[in-house]
C-alpha cells in the first residue's frame, strides 16, 4: 500500500485513529469539553476553535455534525455517566475528560458504573465506551493537572487500560480501544504531543492489540520496562548505556490492563535484571505492580531484586526547577540500572 | 453609575479604584511574564475587576475567600501581597506558596485568601464548609467563592447551595460570568440563560449585577454580606462580566467571538467607568487618580524585581509539605 513516509505527531494520529473509527462506524460519538469549541456559533462563522484541548479532535465536528461530536458543558460526572448510558444504549462513545485528575469530579461513573455494569448484571449488558485522559506534567501546570494516576483506574476488575508511546502506538490502540467491546481508557502524555517522532504512521486502520506489549529495543544485559512517555526515557537510558558497553532490553508497556506477562516475563528471565520507570507515584503503582509480577513469576531467573524508578510520594510542583526533579529522568534511569548490574 | 453612592464612604471609594487598578496593572505585568515565556501561561483576569473589588470591600482578614483557576484578582482584592504572588507566577521560594503552587493555586491564609484551584467547580463545596465552620463556632465570618459561568454546570454547586440553604451558612456564591467557559458560550451551556435564578430552587436569594460596575457589585454584596453575617443564610450573586483576553496564554479568543462584542464590554471598562464616576462625584480629580494609576505601576514594577531577583526553592523541597508527620 503506502510506501511513502508518512510521520505524524502523536495528536495527528490519534486524531486519524477517531476519525477512522467515526467513519466506519455510525454509532461512534465524541463527547467533551471543548472537543470542537464555539458551540453553537457556527452561523456566526465561529467552529471547533479548540477540537479538544490538544486539538486531538480537531475537524471532526465539520464531517460528522453536532449529533456526533458534543461539546458538553463542563459536567464531568454528567458527561461521562452520560456516555456509560449511551454506551449500555447502544452508542460507541468516545468521551474525552481532559486532564486525569478530573476522574475527581466523574469518578463515581467510571468505578461504580462503567467498571461493573457488565459483572453485576451477569454480563447481560455491554458497554463500549472509550475514555481518553491527558496525562504528564508538562511544564508547570501544578499538582491538579499534571497527574497520570494509572494505577487507580487499573485498580478497577471491568477497566481495560492502554497507554500509547509513540504516534503508531497512539493510532493503532486508539482504534483498538474503540472497537473494544469493554470499557476501555486510554492514557494520553502531553509530554508526548510536542516530540518530533518522525515516525511512519500508516493510513490504513491499523489495530494494535490491546493487552500486549512491544520490544522497542533487544538486548540482552538488562530489561527496561517504559509506560508511554518513560519508554522514550528508557530508549534514551539504553542508548546511555551502550555507549558504556551494556546491552539493555526495552519493553513498551503499552497495556496496563491486562498485561502482557508473557512478554515481559521472557524479558526479564532472559536478561536477569529489571528496572521498571514509571511517572506515577510510587505507592500501589503499576510500577509495584510488575515489580510483583517479575518477583513472584520470574524470581528464580533474577540476578538482582527488581527496581522501580518512579515520581516521587508528593504532589507535583508548578516551579519548573522543582517540577523537573519530580519526573524520572533518563540520568536516573541509567544509575539505576548501573545499580542493579553491579 | 449607580443610585445610592452618596452612602459609600469615600476611603471605600478609593480603596477600590486602587485595587482595581492594581489587578489591572499586575495582570499586565503577568501577561507579559506569559507572552515572553518566562511563565507558561495565566488566566488573564482583565476585565473582570470589578466583581471581587466590589464584594472584598466588605471583607475582613478574617472572612474567607475561595477562587479558582482565574483568580489573581480575587487575590489582590483580599489582599494578598502581590511581591509574594508575582514570586509565585516566577516559581520562586519567597511565593505565595513557596513556588509550589503557581498561578493557578495562590494561597494567602493569614489575609483568609484560602486558595485559587485548578479544577473547575472543586472549590465550591470547600467554601461552604469555611461557612459551617463560622457557623458552628458561633462566629459572625462570611466564606465568599468565586466561580465561573462554565463552573455553574458542576453538580458541587448545586450540592453546596442546597447544604448552605438547608443549614444557613454565611456564604456568598458568586459566579463570574464573562459570558464563556473555553470557548463555548454560555448560551449555549447553561440551560434557562441565567444562573442566579437557579437561587430560587434552593430558597435563597439570587441577583444579577452588573459585573463591569464595581458601585453595584459593592451594593449588591453588601446586602448579601450583611445576610450572611447576621445568621440569615447564603445568597447567589451573579456578576455579568468580560475576559478581555483568551482563555489562557496564548489562546486567540477571535475564533469565537467578534470584535464588536469585545468593544461592547471594554466600552464599559470597569476602571474607566469608576474614572469617570469619581470625578463627575467630585470625590477625586483626575491628577489624584492619575497618581494612584502611577503607584499602581510602580508596586507592580517593585513586586516584578523582587520575584526576579528572589531565589528558586531548594531541591528539598520537592519532598517536604506532603505531609505534616509522616509515619
Ligand atoms: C473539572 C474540570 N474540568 C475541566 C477543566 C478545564 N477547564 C479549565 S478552565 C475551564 C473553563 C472554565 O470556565 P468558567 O467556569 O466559565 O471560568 P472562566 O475561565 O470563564 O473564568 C475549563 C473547562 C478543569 N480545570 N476542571
Ligand atoms: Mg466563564
Amino acid at each position: 500500500m503506502n510506501k511513502e513516509h508518512r510521520p505524524l505527531t502523536f495528536v495527528q494520529a490519534i486524531n486519524e485513529g477517531i476519525r477512522s473509527r467515526m467513519r466506519e462506524d455510525d454509532s461512534t460519538i465524541v463527547m467533551g469539553i471543548d472537543v470542537a469549541g464555539a458551540a453553537g456559533k457556527a452561523e456566526e462563522g465561529f467552529i471547533d476553535h479548540f477540537g479538544g484541548t490538544f486539538a486531538m479532535t480537531k475537524g471532526l465536528i465539520q464531517e460528522f455534525g453536532t449529533s456526533r461530536v458534543l461539546d458538553t458543558p463542563i459536567s464531568e460526572t454528567g458527561f461521562v455517566g452520560a456516555g456509560v448510558g449511551a454506551a449500555a444504549a447502544g452508542l460507541r462513545p468516545l468521551v474525552d475528560m481532559m486532564f486525569v485528575g478530573f476522574i475527581g469530579v466523574c469518578g463515581d461513573q467510571i468505578f461504580n458504573n462503567m467498571a461493573k455494569m457488565h459483572y453485576m448484571f451477569g454480563g447481560k449488558v455491554k458497554l463500549p465506551i472509550t475514555i481518553q485522559a491527558q496525562t504528564a506534567a508538562s511544564g508547570g501546570n501544578a499538582a491538579q493537572h499534571s497527574e497520570t494516576l494509572y494505577s487507580i483506574f487499573a485498580h478497577f476488575p471491568g477497566l481495560k487500560c492502554v497507554v500509547p508511546s509513540d504516534p503508531y502506538s497512539a493510532k493503532g490502540l486508539q482504534i483498538a480501544a474503540m472497537k473494544d467491546d469493554d470499557p476501555v481508557v486510554v492514557f494520553q502524555s502531553t509530554r508526548l504531543m510536542g516530540v518530533n517522532f518522525n515516525q511512519h504512521v500508516p493510513e490504513d486502520a491499523y489495530e494494535l492489540p490491546i493487552g500486549k506489549s512491544r520490544i522497542v529495543k533487544t538486548g540482552n544485559d538488562i530489561t527496561l520496562i517504559g509506560i508511554g512517555t518513560t519508554t522514550r526515557t528508557c530508549i534514551q537510558a539504553a542508548e546511555n548505556l551502550a555507549k558504556q558497553g551494556y546491552d539493555a532490553e526495552v519493553v513498551d508497556l503499552l497495556s496496563i490492563s491486562p498485561l502482557d506477562e508473557e512478554t515481559i516475563l521472557s524479558s526479564i528471565s532472559k536478561t536477569r535484571k529489571v528496572v521498571i520507570v514509571d511517572e506515577d507515584y510510587p505507592k500501589c503503582s503499576v510500577a509495584s505492580e510488575l515489580s510483583a509480577l517479575a518477583a513472584e513469576k520470574a524470581f528464580d531467573f533474577l540476578d538482582a531484586p527488581p527496581k522501580r524508578v518512579t515520581a516521587p510520594h508528593a504532589s507535583i510542583p508548578y516551579t519548573s526547577v522543582l517540577e523537573q526533579l519530580h519526573f524520572p529522568s533518563v540520568d536516573n534511569v541509567t544509575y539505576a540500572c548501573l545499580e542493579v548490574m553491579n | 453609575m449607580a443610585k445610592s453612592q452618596s452612602s459609600i464612604p469615600k476611603e471605600k471609594l478609593m480603596w477600590m479604584f486602587e485595587t482595581l487598578v492594581l489587578i489591572r496593572r499586575f495582570e499586565e505585568q503577568a501577561k507579559r511574564e506569559a507572552d515572553q515565556g518566562r511563565i507558561l501561561g495565566t488566566h488573564s483576569a482583565i476585565g473582570e475587576e470589578a466583581t471581587p473589588t466590589g464584594i472584598c470591600a466588605h471583607l475582613r482578614d478574617d472572612d474567607y475567600v475561595l477562587g479558582n483557576h482565574r483568580s489573581h484578582h480575587h487575590c489582590i482584592a483580599k489582599g494578598v501581597d502581590i511581591n509574594e504572588m508575582m514570586a509565585e507566577l516566577l516559581g520562586k521560594a519567597t511565593g505565595t506558596n513557596k513556588g509550589k503552587g503557581g498561578t493557578m493555586h495562590i494561597a494567602d491564609a493569614t489575609k483568609g485568601m484560602l486558595g485559587a484551584n485548578g479544577v473547575v467547580g472543586s472549590n465550591i463545596p470547600v467554601a461552604t464548609g469555611c461557612a459551617l465552620s463560622a457557623k458552628v463556632q458561633n462566629k459572625d465570618n462570611v466564606s465568599v467563592v468565586f466561580f465561573g459561568d462554565g463552573a455553574s454546570s458542576q453538580g458541587s454547586l448545586h450540592e453546596s447551595m442546597n447544604l448552605a440553604a438547608i443549614w444557613d451558612l454565611p456564604v456568598l456564591f458568586v459566579c463570574e460570568n464573562n459570558r464563556y467557559a473555553e470557548s463555548t458560550p454560555f448560551e449555549y451551556a447553561v440551560a434557562g440563560q441565567s444562573v442566579a435564578n437557579r437561587a430560587a430552587g434552593y430558597g435563597m436569594p439570587g441577583v444579577t449585577v452588573d459585573g463591569q460596575n464595581v458601585i453595584e457589585v459593592y451594593e449588591v454584596a453588601g446586602e448579601a454580606v450583611e445576610r450572611a453575617r447576621k445568621g440569615d443564610g447564603p445568597t447567589l450573586i451573579e456578576a455579568m462580566t468580560y475576559r478581555y483576553h483568551g482563555h489562557f496564554g496564548a489562546d486567540n479568543p477571535m475564533g469565537y467571538r467578534t470584535p464588536e462584542e469585545q468593544k461592547y464590554y471594554e466600552d464599559k471598562d470597569c476602571i474607566i467607568a469608576m474614572e469617570k464616576f469619581l470625578i463627575e462625584n467630585g470625590t477625586a480629580t483626575q491628577e489624584q487618580l492619575k497618581a494612584i494609576d502611577d503607584d499602581a505601576k510602580a508596586r507592580v514594577e517593585k513586586a516584578t524585581q523582587f520575584a526576579i531577583d528572589s531565589a528558586y526553592p531548594d531541591p528539598s523541597e520537592l519532598l517536604s509539605d506532603v505531609y505534616i508527620k509522616y509515619p
